[in-house]
């Protein structure tokens, strides 16, 4: 058995069934099309929504102040339980688990102008560990707050791209001079846009950035509104809440056990239910995906049978002529793999063309943006290759084993 | 050549039964000119069949050139069918959309002839038939006359001793029939073994021997020399 053989009967009769290969490729386009773009706006909206839930930040834990519950060592319950700076010291020195931890205040309405621009704005009071701790990123051309403006007491400010927006329209606004109640503060940088999907004090595109030092300085606040900290260990995050609890409650005189006394917002857990529904999402399009191609191959193998049935008489000639079985058998298995790779191929080449032109379309509204970035990555591609091949393979042999168990005299009997 | 024995070939369609042939024995020598006639359904063509292997008996033993193939592999017989027999059928039988060239050529692709020598195999087997001109012609552009001669091109290609034939001329106008004639007079002076199917007379006392079939089996005891040629058999 030679492959020359079979191939050069495939040429042959490629060429009459031209027409109905074509058809029968479509098919396999379209479903090929039809899965990849859906794993590929799956993947995309995964990814979106993953940048969305890290746009308040990635791997932190957010802890307010409460109020006890239960009386402890004299003190009685309905204590609120302030946060300090030196809690900062604190848990950074009994919680070594902990990469990082800082403190933030807030100010609303406050007095904000820009030239003949007068707002009221929101203020926050943060240490250099926020820009990466909550993802507030400067524009090129600027930076966030460092440890110089803590040491000095700057007067330095970091705008959210949105209240820039609203002092400074399109201009230019690092170097400029902003005035926080009536107080001359210099602009050192803007924040990069990004997808915030949650928050707790508003959006972070809307909030002012001052050094802390400098917020206590001029607003004289004595506690802190939160401390955000951020464990080396993502999954210990429950463990490390109740290590808190133990050394804020040695620190502030109460019950370790006392729920109320302290608040959090593990955004690690909620980023992870958001992956698992993000990852839930994927699986659904996938396999509408995989049906939608199961679909195109039982297109396949009812027109190979079609065919094999209209090509009866030519499988009993070939017969007579002395064909083995097996050349009828690969021939027909040849061209369903043909066909379907071919399909497939040009399936992926269009998808990828569409999704990248797709990608080029400048979207504005923020709801199509999630979905708006379709993400084809070649662990995709591969999979639906290779069920392709499957598919292939499997439409063509039946057909094909069929088309070969057929007695050359019947065959040549056949109209 | 053909040595057959006590040959029965029974179809079974559902709970019907059907003898074609009801054991027969025949016995042909190389180089031997038959026609092999009878009534519609006395078994001619079933007979033809089991001797081009096509199919196989129900029971009975068929020697081919001295081996035993009644109860080969499926493979084994494709293989016979493609070096040592050559078929023509009544209705050409050949790929539609293909050319004479590609028609002719399907028996030495399966026997795995390589390029060049393949080639200059078809150009010579067209050649001889009369069709060096239309290689590239389709069944669709040529006369049944023509495309009888590339199905004979065809079943010569890998120089097979036995040719059978199965009504040969039942589709041809009577000239084109008679060109066709001429050439299996070329075959069988050529040396070859031919045995022909036909309804008509006057071409089975062209032959050397008639085998007469009726109900599916032999009429006249494997036939008798119609003309004394050169080495008839007796």
């Amino acid at each position: 058995m030679s492959p020359s053989i079979i191939y050069n009967i495939f040429m042959r009769d490629f060429r009459k069934q031209r027409k109905r290969m074509i058809l029968t490729l479509v098919a396999i386009l379209w479903g090929t099309m039809s899965i990849m773009m859906l794993l590929g706006f799956g993947e995309g909206l995964k990814v979106q929504f993953m940048k969305g839930t890290n746009g308040l930040g990635e791997g932190i834990v957010i802890m307010w102040g409460g109020q006890t519950s239960i009386p402890y060592e004299g003190f009685g319950k309905g204590r609120r339980i302030p946060l300090y700076e030196s809690d900062i010291e604190l848990l950074k020195k009994n919680l070594p688990e902990l990469e990082e931890v800082a403190g933030e205040y807030i100010r609303w309405s406050v007095e904000v102008s820009q030239k003949d621009n007068i707002l009221t704005e929101r203020i926050n009071g943060l240490f250099p560990a926020y820009r990466d701790l909550r993802n507030m990123h400067p524009e090129m051309g600027g930076r966030f707050i460092n440890k110089l403006d803590i040491d000095m007491k700057r007067r330095v400010a970091f705008l959210g791209d949105d209240v820039k927006e609203r002092l400074f329209g399109d201009k230019d606004a690092v170097g400029e001079t902003i005035y926080i109640q009536k107080m001359p503060f210099k602009v050192v940088g803007v924040m990069k846009h990004k997808v915030q999907m949650n928050s707790y004090q508003g959006q972070d595109e809307d909030v002012i950035v001052i050094p802390a030092t400098t917020f206590v300085s001029i607003f004289g606040d004595p506690y802190l509104d939160n401390i955000i900290y951020k464990p080396y260990d993502l999954n210990s995050s429950k463990v490390i809440e109740r290590r808190v609890f133990e050394v804020m409650g040695a620190k502030n005189k109460f019950d370790p056990t006392d729920d109320r006394a302290l608040s959090f917002w593990d955004v690690i857990e909620t980023n992870r239910i958001t992956n698992n529904i993000m990852i839930g999402i994927e699986i659904f399009l996938g396999i509408i995906g995989g049906l939608t191609l199961l679909i195109a191959s039982v297109g396949v193998a009812n027109i190979m049978y079609v065919s094999i049935k209209e090509r009866t008489r030519e499988i009993g000639v070939k017969m007579a002529v002395g064909g083995r079985r097996i050349y009828i058998i690969f021939q027909f298995l040849l061209e369903a793999l043909g066909i379907t790779f071919l399909g497939g191929f040009f399936g992926i080449a269009i998808t990828y063309i569409a999704t990248e032109i797709f990608k080029k379309i400048p979207l504005e509204n923020e709801a199509v943006m999630l979905l708006g970035k379709p993400t084809i990555s070649l662990e995709i591609g591969l999979v639906v290759v290779l069920i392709l091949g499957i598919m292939g393979f499997l439409s063509g042999l039946f057909p094909a084993i069929k088309a070969a168990s057929v007695n050359p005299v019947e065959a040549l009997r056949y109209e | 050549m053909i040595d057959m024995r006590n040959i029965k070939k029974i179809y079974n369609t559902g709970e019907v039964s059907f003898e074609a042939l009801c054991g027969i024995d025949v016995e042909v020598k190389d180089n031997e000119y038959i026609a092999i006639v009878g009534p519609s359904g006395s078994g001619k063509s079933t007979l033809m069949n089991l001797m081009g292997c096509l199919d196989t008996p129900s029971m009975g033993e068929y020697y081919l050139s001295g081996k035993k193939v009644d109860s080969l592999t499926p493979n084994e017989l494709a293989d016979i069918r493609n070096r040592e027999i050559g078929f023509v059928f009544q209705a050409f039988n050949l790929l539609p959309y293909a050319s004479a060239y590609e028609n002719v050529e399907l028996p030495l692709l399966f026997s795995g002839m390589r390029g060049k020598a393949r080639r200059k195999r078809v150009t010579e087997l067209l050649t001889r038939v009369g069709l060096g001109d239309k290689l590239a012609n389709k069944p669709t552009e040529m006369s049944g006359g023509e495309m009888q001669r590339v199905a004979i091109a065809r079943a010569l290609g890998n120089s097979p001793q036995l040719i059978l034939a199965d009504e040969p001329t039942g589709n041809l106008d009577t000239k084109s029939g008679t060109e066709i004639i001429k050439i299996f007079d070329e075959l069988w002076e050529a040396g070859h073994t031919v045995i022909v199917i036909t309804h008509d007379m006057n071409i089975a006392n062209h032959c050397q021997r008639i085998i007469k079939l009726k109900d599916g089996l032999i009429y006249n005891g494997n036939g008798f020399p119609v003309k004394k040629r050169e080495s008839a058999a007796a």
